[in-house]
């Protein structure tokens, strides 16, 4: 069975990436709290995950469509969109708890749009995605314009960045855990999970094995679209502040985590640990600079390399594997030819190695 | 005083409001205690400035005023910010503030609610809050340093077209949209005092460029196609200003035609330099960082707490009075010609 024959593949080369990603977090977490005064208080520990929630949140269900070998683009226009309806819907006089439920089922049509097109049309996700990223986008501000709508009740915006007792920790953690946990059992404990990484790895044996790849890859969409809309209704309450331009730019974080938590651009691997520890981790380096000072525009060019650097040393790795291990694949002639640094050859050959 | 708040360089999203509900910003903390104007301020106060962005040369003139300031009276001035412009950008800069524990924040905000709970946080910690050039909801700082009045603003403009034109002759607006606030208010305000002080200047059209650089360019030759005898153009918006001294530049019009309003240096260096245009106003933005690191200052040693009718001393600036609702206006407008015009540059 296909799924299976890539199993061991992935085994010896990704945890090694998780492993560091979470070495490199523990390693941030201990100098920045020996050595960065504050950084360790409850109170910015708070502060730290409220800010990188809406990440961890969406990077939950991209990491699957990722896994699968698509990418969804959109995602922060559908928070910014979700928040202008939102703010529309409030102004309208409709109840938050009813508010809440549509926006986070406006989200899941958002995305079942995307879904449609990729695999209703067999569009290239990368394509449908970015111009749903303009789309959605261009319809918030046709629903809300340059308006902000900032008087919701004091009890919801306070929750959103109220803690749990005296611990620091954000009451907005515990949906994120229990999100976390079920696309955590669902990618890593069940044959769905497993059908993913064989999309990723090959469709064409995928579906051969019998896997349902197009309804597969639109509900993960959904999923997409659904979890986005939520992180839409949380960063409006967060900010006590519903604005077309939520979020703008969020996408990039996303995507960053995600591939710096290991998860192959190409699919077919990766984990939601090592993304959930990326995510940490980004947010974790930002907050102990800033904490001491260090520019925005430092903290950007930093976060660049940090993408920069998840993308090229797997690359490297894999290039240095397939020299030790020749498979008489263009994955040899790839690293035998190329001295330069990693080429995309090589890389995406390691990728999809052995899928004859 | 007339109207609150008009800001027009820093126009940003404005407001809506449920049904009849307003937005409760009055849970914050509150001023309390007495005002005791002759408290000394603490040496080391910490004063930090929060733009709305970082690399936008506005801010850095307002923030180098304030680094002025915090040098005079020996505290420590830092900036901080975002390096873009959103609503909510601005907050993981103030909890990093409030974490730092420092004394004063300084910041414009991108949007006037988004950061109102990590402000609160920040003040709960023991922080003053000035905002500056762009406002807060009220019950999320302590003082608002507005850039000018309503008043100052008209009244300057008018100020620099008689010693133009004199006290006679044709004058047109050149505004912004049909319905833009702070446009409409200062352009009323301009009518009023004409009718009342220089009764033989007539006011003899208002057109509206939208702010568009193209739209504002064709309004201005449309005027002077359509009014032969026009001594006068008054745009107080930027980017009429600037459309409008171009289209002047290259007419015939150039020299004959009088055009005045509101600008930045940048904008209109060129233009005092050819000749087209020879006075314009705006706030001088340093003044403005220099004004707000003060106020935190005074907020601070307990000089003011923010109510109306407590008064301090704002160094090379002289004596502040703090207005309703804690604002404090900054003054008259400077006045920008070829004799100062190379001091600015934002």
């Amino acid at each position: 069975m296909p799924p299976e024959t890539r199993q061991p593949a992935r085994r010896r080369t990704l945890p090694t990436w998780d492993f560091a990603i979470v070495g490199v977090l523990l390693a941030v977490l201990v100098t920045a709290g020996l050595s960065v005064e504050g950084f360790a208080a409850s109170r910015n520990i708070g502060f730290l995950l409220l800010d990188v929630l809406v990440i961890a949140l969406i990077a939950l269900p991209l990491t699957l469509v990722v896994v699968t070998g698509e990418i969804d683009l959109s995602v922060a226009s559908t928070v910014g969109l979700t928040s202008a309806v939102m703010g529309s819907l409030w102004v309208s006089g409709l109840s938050l708890e009813l508010i809440v439920v549509l926006c986070i089922l406006l989200g899941g049509v958002l995305g079942a749009v995307n879904g449609l097109l990729v695999t209703g049309f067999g569009l290239p996700s990368l394509a449908v995605t970015i111009g749903t990223l303009a789309l959605y986008r261009g319809l918030a501000f046709v629903v809300l314009g340059d308006q902000a709508v900032a008087d919701f009740p004091a009890d919801w915006t306070g929750w959103a960045i109220g803690s749990l007792g005296d611990t620091g920790i954000p009451n907005a953690v515990l949906p994120l855990v229990l999100l976390a946990a079920v696309f955590i059992v669902v990618l890593h404990a069940t044959p769905i999970g497993r059908g993913l990484y064989a999309m990723g790895n090959n469709t064409e044996a995928a579906v051969f094995a019998g896997i349902a790849v197009r309804r597969t890859k639109f509900w993960l969409f959904v999923a997409t679209g659904a979890v986005s809309g939520l992180g839409g209704v949380f960063w409006t309450l967060r900010f006590a502040s519903a604005r077309a331009d939520n979020a703008t730019g969020l996408e990039l974080l996303v995507v960053a985590a995600v591939l710096l938590g290991g998860v192959s651009i190409f699919g077919g691997s990766g984990g939601l640990f090592g993304v959930l520890a990326a995510v940490l981790l980004l947010g974790s380096l930002r907050n102990a600079l800033q904490l001491v000072n260090v520019s925005s525009d430092a903290l950007n060019v930093l976060t660049g390399l940090l993408l920069i650097i998840s993308v090229v040393v797997p690359a490297v790795l894999a290039r240095r594997r397939s020299r030790r291990r020749p498979r008489g694949r263009p994955a040899v002639a790839g690293s035998a030819t190329s001295t330069n640094g990693p080429s995309p050859e090589a890389e995406s050959a390691d990728r999809t190695k052995g899928t004859t | 005083m007339v109207g609150a708040a008009v800001l027009f360089v820093s126009a940003c999203g404005g407001g809506t409001t449920r049904g009849s509900e307003t937005a409760d910003g009055g849970s914050g903390p509150t001023a309390t205690g007495e005002a005791d104007p002759d408290a000394e301020i603490p040496a080391g106060l910490s004063v930090t400035f929060l733009p709305k962005q970082l690399n936008n040369p506005y801010f850095g003139v307002a923030d180098a005023g304030g680094e002025e300031a915090v040098t005079e009276f020996e505290g420590e001035y830092s900036e901080v910010g975002p390096s873009e412009a959103s609503a909510s950008s601005q907050v993981s800069y103030i909890n990093t503030l409030t974490q730092q524990g420092v004394d004063v924040i300084a910041t414009s905000a991108n949007d006037p609610n988004a950061i109102c709970g990590a402000l609160n946080q920040a003040r709960e910690g023991g922080a003053k809050v000035v905002t500056f050039d762009s406002d807060t909801d009220p019950g999320c700082r302590d003082v608002f340093i507005n850039q000018a009045s309503a008043e100052g603003i008209s009244s300057a403009q008018i100020d620099m077209l008689v010693e133009e034109i004199g006290e006679s002759g044709e004058v047109a607006f050149l505004s912004a949209t049909a319905n833009a606030t702070n446009q409409n208010l200062w352009i009323e305000l301009m009518e009023e005092q004409l009718a009342e002080e220089y009764p033989d200047i007539e006011v003899v059209a208002t057109v509206y460029g939208d702010d568009e650089d193209e739209k504002s360019f064709q309004e201005t030759q449309g005027l002077l196609q359509t009014h032969g005898d026009l001594d006068a153009i008054i745009s107080p918006t930027t980017v009429g200003l600037a459309a409008a001294a171009r289209y002047l530049s290259g007419s015939e019009f150039q020299g004959e035609v009088t055009l005045t309003g509101l600008g930045t240096p940048n904008q209109m260096r060129a233009f005092i330099e050819d000749g087209t245009v020879n006075r314009f106003a705006l706030w001088n933005p340093a003044d403005l960082g220099y004004l707000a690191a003060y106020a935190g200052a005074a907020l601070s040693a307990g000089q003011i707490v923010g109510a109306e009718g407590d008064t301090f001393t704002a160094g090379r600036l002289g004596d502040y009075t703090v207005g309703a609702d804690g604002e404090i206006v900054l003054g008259d407008p400077t006045v920008f010609t070829s004799e100062n015009i190379e001091e600015f540059d934002f």
